[in-house]
């Protein structure tokens, strides 16, 4: 059993996305943080001060773990912006900002 | 065009629905404004349409209600007698004293980058709330999830955090998402609650007046047993262990005095842990508009009403009790705005059910409280090197570095003096641990931006918003 | 954090000091401030000489106190869009350097190697090595503590007890009487309630400002910049909002843009039309600001007396009272040479600088006892 099947889901065509220009294949709908996790992918931040990595944690935008950089972008919740065909996510570094 | 009075209603959940259906029926033009791109708020978190799900309902509980306000939200959104605006993120609301209107400010779309203002005459506060995590060594590992979060991921997103999974804290959250993980097809290796059987116990004859609140829990009970799930009432989680994500946790039986029963820790192995003790009003909104707060939630009279002229709040806002009251609540406060706005008093009897479901539940929610404290002595127990500010990475030690020997007593003097709650969260994760840290009551912080607001957004704000500056 | 520095000064020089304080350490205006340490904002006069003095003494307590302060040397730069206000802010410097501020002239084309991200087409600015910044509150609390005094925060002063030839001899607290000899009245914009409860008048009266903090990003903003109209602003006498906000960088990562000035009272509530003029003054002068957000706001009131000037010094009307207060947006900054003066004035030695500026009483023209 998985969430898919239990709730007979019939999802749009996959499509794909990079991240950290690895491609990757992502439902439509999906937070990019949900196609992260269906990769298998946990962790997409390193803290500005210690360097350690972080992924969703309060999973409703209140927490800002999740910080990530999609398409250029620094510092968007992972766990709220949906997934589109072509993402480019990479794993932000610190502030997201080319941190020296 | 409908006409009549205008009523924002600040949140999709249970309270926010009820409330704006409840005074969409009676003449009000009501704006919806939600944060989500579906109403339904955490309770009622719909999977995204392009998911494409068939039986969402396998992953509900209560779902007639939903289907009725669904229904009712539908019939009101034909007539255009209610408005939803999806995906507005409100990070302000003013009051403007020359017109008697509030300005609702919000950020719309997913990257929150574009500023819009809805105008009313009136304001409904259905924030909801949020999760309170008690940190511990390792509570920062990827992998560690709040419990509320790891159940909206899997309803919204229908994926799980990983295969095996430990829920874990305390609160009545923790057996519907546990049963939710499992029946999703994750292997839960244990639900560890922190509150004994005595704790429980003592609170019976309160819990005992909700037959069927009880009935609820019994049967997620029987689901988790039915799926071998192992529960360690009395337990709590004493460290999370991995390098860059989780690997196991240790959990270990608490004391009477909250201390850890020597010889009874053991460690699970897992790749998730879904942690929780509890939940936290939004109180953002409100405390800015100069609502007052009674500890951590809004105050509201009988109505739903804040002391502020104009401003009504339900739901968890006003004190977390869960859907069941935040629906009793939404609907006492939409009916009351209503009569307001038309200039005349609520009809005691036509929300007389309502009232009685509301004392009802609120004494409900009183004796969950007491039954699901955190457990005693568990801020002593963590170790100085603790990362307790997730976003400013301060440690536990620094924190109480800024007590003794610096001399802070309260949650702002803590922050200034050591960055715990500067950060991206502004403080709404760390607050209850560094409270608990520095001895101080857990209060609710000013944060006249309820969410980070671009500086573009800010310079472009209109220029009617309260007139020209005020000057003595 | 005048207090805190007074404390220090004054402990130093032997005196046994006792700190009373209602709220928490820095809970009042230093908790909201931005930790300015300013030279660039002052014209030739009694205050610049206090900052000149102050800006030396905080370098030497950096060195004594590491980086627990946060004090960060930085240098200010004031810069000009439009060459009508480049020539005003030129001969603003010119005058300056005669009273001993470094101020270096910077041309147009040399603006963005001390700013590589601001904004194109400005006129020309000026470069102030000696301003400076720190932590405010952290700096109150380690000032605070290297003291050793003895602390008693959480305690509301109730009275200010006079014997009966006038004289003061302590205060009086919710939690009992506290008995010395000298009584220093550092509690800024409230400075002149207390003040009255030694039944003399102090008129300092609250002007707000609004600071904007954005979310942590590396070092974009090196100094401490602003437009030439900031000094236009802190001089103004008018009650309406003012804005020229001063933008810089922290170590810590957030940008601080600071800050309006309003009197409107003690109201703590959010003003839109404020974080407005702030946030469109900082972008004006950092483009790149426009996508970056603001993480939080806070306001916090300045204590002001008519003149801009502090009062410092004894009190001649209540004998034992000194007065430490009214330092309007330059606390943080005044508070060191504030300390000093304070001390030399309680342990009667001659004053580092001319204390007539500050006289406590200048205000009166009625010999200012109200009771």
């Amino acid at each position: 059993m998985n969430p898919l099947e239990l709730t007979r889901a019939r999802p749009g065509a996959a499509r794909t996305v990079t991240f950290d220009g690895r491609p990757l294949t992502a439902l439509p709908g999906q937070s990019v943080a949900a196609a992260l996790w269906a990769a298998g992918v946990t962790a997409w931040r390193s803290t500005r001060g210690a360097g350690r990595p972080r992924g969703v944690f309060c999973g409703i935008g209140v927490c800002f773990d999740c910080l990530v950089t999609v398409n250029g972008v620094p510092n968007q919740r992972a766990c709220l912006v949906p997934v589109r065909p072509g993402d480019v996510i990479r794993t932000q570094e610190g502030t997201g900002r080319d941190d020296g | 065009m409908a006409e009549g009075p205008r009523l924002a209603v600040v949140g999709a959940g249970p309270a926010g629905l009820a409330a704006a259906l409840a005074a969409a029926a009676r003449g009000v033009r009501v704006t919806l404004v939600a944060a989500a791109e579906q109403a339904g708020g955490q309770f009622y978190r719909q999977p995204a349409a392009a998911l494409g799900a068939a039986r969402p309902q396998a992953l509900h509980h209560q779902w007639r209600t939903w289907e009725r306000l669904r229904a009712g939200l539908g019939r009101h959104l034909a007539t255009g007698r209610l408005t939803h605006l999806t995906d507005h993120h409100v990070w302000c609301v003013a009051a403007d004293p020359v017109s008697g209107t509030f300005g609702v400010h919000a950020l719309r779309g997913p990257a929150q980058e574009e500023g819009v203002t809805v105008r009313a005459d009136a304001v409904l506060l259905a924030t909801g709330g949020y999760e309170r995590v008690l940190p511990f060594p390792g509570w920062t590992l990827p992998g560690v999830v709040t419990a509320g979060g790891a159940q909206a991921m899997l309803k919204g997103g229908l994926v799980l955090p990983g295969r095996t999974a430990v829920v874990a804290g305390s609160g009545p959250l923790l057996l519907p998402v546990a049963t939710g993980l499992v029946t999703a097809g994750a292997r839960v290796a244990a639900l560890v609650e922190s509150a004994g059987p005595a704790a429980l116990l003592r609170r019976a004859p309160a819990l005992a007046a909700q037959p069927g609140k009880l009935a609820e829990g019994a049967g997620y009970a029987a689901r988790l047993l039915r799926h071998g799930v192992r529960t360690l009432p009395g337990h709590t989680v004493v460290a999370a262990h991995g390098t860059d994500r989780l690997e196991a946790v240790t959990v270990a039986a608490l004391g009477r005095e909250g201390h850890l029963r020597p010889g009874s820790a053991r460690r699970i192995r897992c790749d998730t842990l879904a942690v929780g003790h509890g939940m936290l009003p939004h109180t953002d909104l409100a405390e800015t508009l100069g609502c007052t707060l009674s500890g951590t939630a809004v105050r509201v009279d009988d109505e739903q009403r804040t002391d502020v002229p104009g401003v009504w709040a339900a739901g968890e806002a006003t004190g977390v009790g869960g859907a069941e009251l935040a629906l009793a609540e939404g609907h006492i406060a939409g009916c009351s705005a209503a009569a307001r706005l038309h200039g005349s008093a609520p009809a005691p009897r036509r929300s007389a059910a309502a009232a009685r479901a509301r004392r009802r539940l609120r004494e409900f929610a009183t004796a969950l409280d007491a039954a699901f404290e955190p457990p005693a002595g568990w801020a002593g127990r963590l170790p100085d090197d603790t990362v307790v500010c997730r976003c400013e990475e301060v440690t536990a030690g620094e924190v109480r570095r800024a007590v003794d020997p610096l001399g802070a007593g309260d949650l702002r003097t803590v922050k200034l003096l050591s960055r715990a709650g500067m950060g991206w969260c502004q403080g709404r994760m760390c607050a209850p641990a560094v409270a608990g840290l520095a001895g101080c009551p857990l209060t609710a912080g000013r944060r006249p931006f309820a969410r980070p607001v671009p500086l573009g957004v800010l310079a472009g704000l209109p220029d009617t918003e309260a007139g020209p500056p005020d000057a003595d | 954090m005048v207090g805190a520095a007074c404390a220090l000064y004054a402990a130093r020089t032997g005196l046994d000091v006792r700190v009373v304080d209602r709220g928490p350490v820095a809970g009042g205006t230093t908790g909201a401030g931005e930790g300015n340490l300013l030279v660039s904002d002052k014209g030739p006069g009694p205050e610049l000489d206090l900052a000149l003095m102050s800006a030396r003494l905080w370098a030497a307590l950096a060195d004594e106190l590491g980086t627990a302060i946060e004090y960060e040397p930085k240098g200010g730069l004031v810069v000009a869009s439009a060459p009508a206000a480049l020539t005003a802010l030129r001969d603003f410097a010119a005058g300056q350097r005669g009273a001993g501020v470094t101020a270096v002239p910077v041309g147009a084309d040399r603006l963005p190697e001390l700013e590589p991200h601001l904004a194109p087409a400005m006129a020309g600015g000026v470069h102030y090595p000696q301003d400076a910044q720190v932590m405010p509150a952290l700096a109150a609390a380690r000032l605070l503590r290297a003291s050793g005094a003895r602390m008693h925060v959480g305690h509301t002063v109730t009275g200010v007890l006079r014997a009966a030839g006038g004289t003061v001899y302590g205060v009086r607290t919710d939690r009992g009487d506290i008995h010395a000899p000298a009584v220093v009245n550092a509690a800024g914009t409230w400075g002149g309630d207390l003040a009255a409860l030694a039944g003399v008048r102090l008129p300092v009266l609250p002007r707000r400002g609004f600071v904007l903090v954005t979310e942590p990003l590396p070092r974009m903003v090196r100094h401490k910049v602003y437009a030439a109209d900031y000094v236009a602003d802190v001089a103004s006498d008018s009650a309406a909002l003012r804005t020229s906000p001063v933008v810089e960088g922290t170590a810590a990562g957030p940008v601080l843009i600071g800050a309006t000035r309003e009197r409107v009272g003690f109201d703590r509530s959010l003003s839109l039309p404020a974080v407005r003029a702030l946030a469109a003054g900082a972008i004006g002068l950092f483009p790149f600001l426009e996508r970056v957000r603001a993480l939080r706001t806070y306001a916090g009131f300045r204590p002001y007396l008519p003149d801009h000037l502090p009062a410092i010094g004894p009190d001649p009307r209540a004998p034992g009272l000194f007065h430490a207060c009214g330092h309007e947006g330059a606390g943080i900054g005044l508070a060191t040479g504030t300390g000093q003066l304070l001390a030399q004035a309680l342990t009667g030695k001659t004053p580092e600088l001319d204390p007539a500026p500050f006289r406590p009483e200048r205000f009166d023209t009625d010999g200012g006892d109200v009771r």
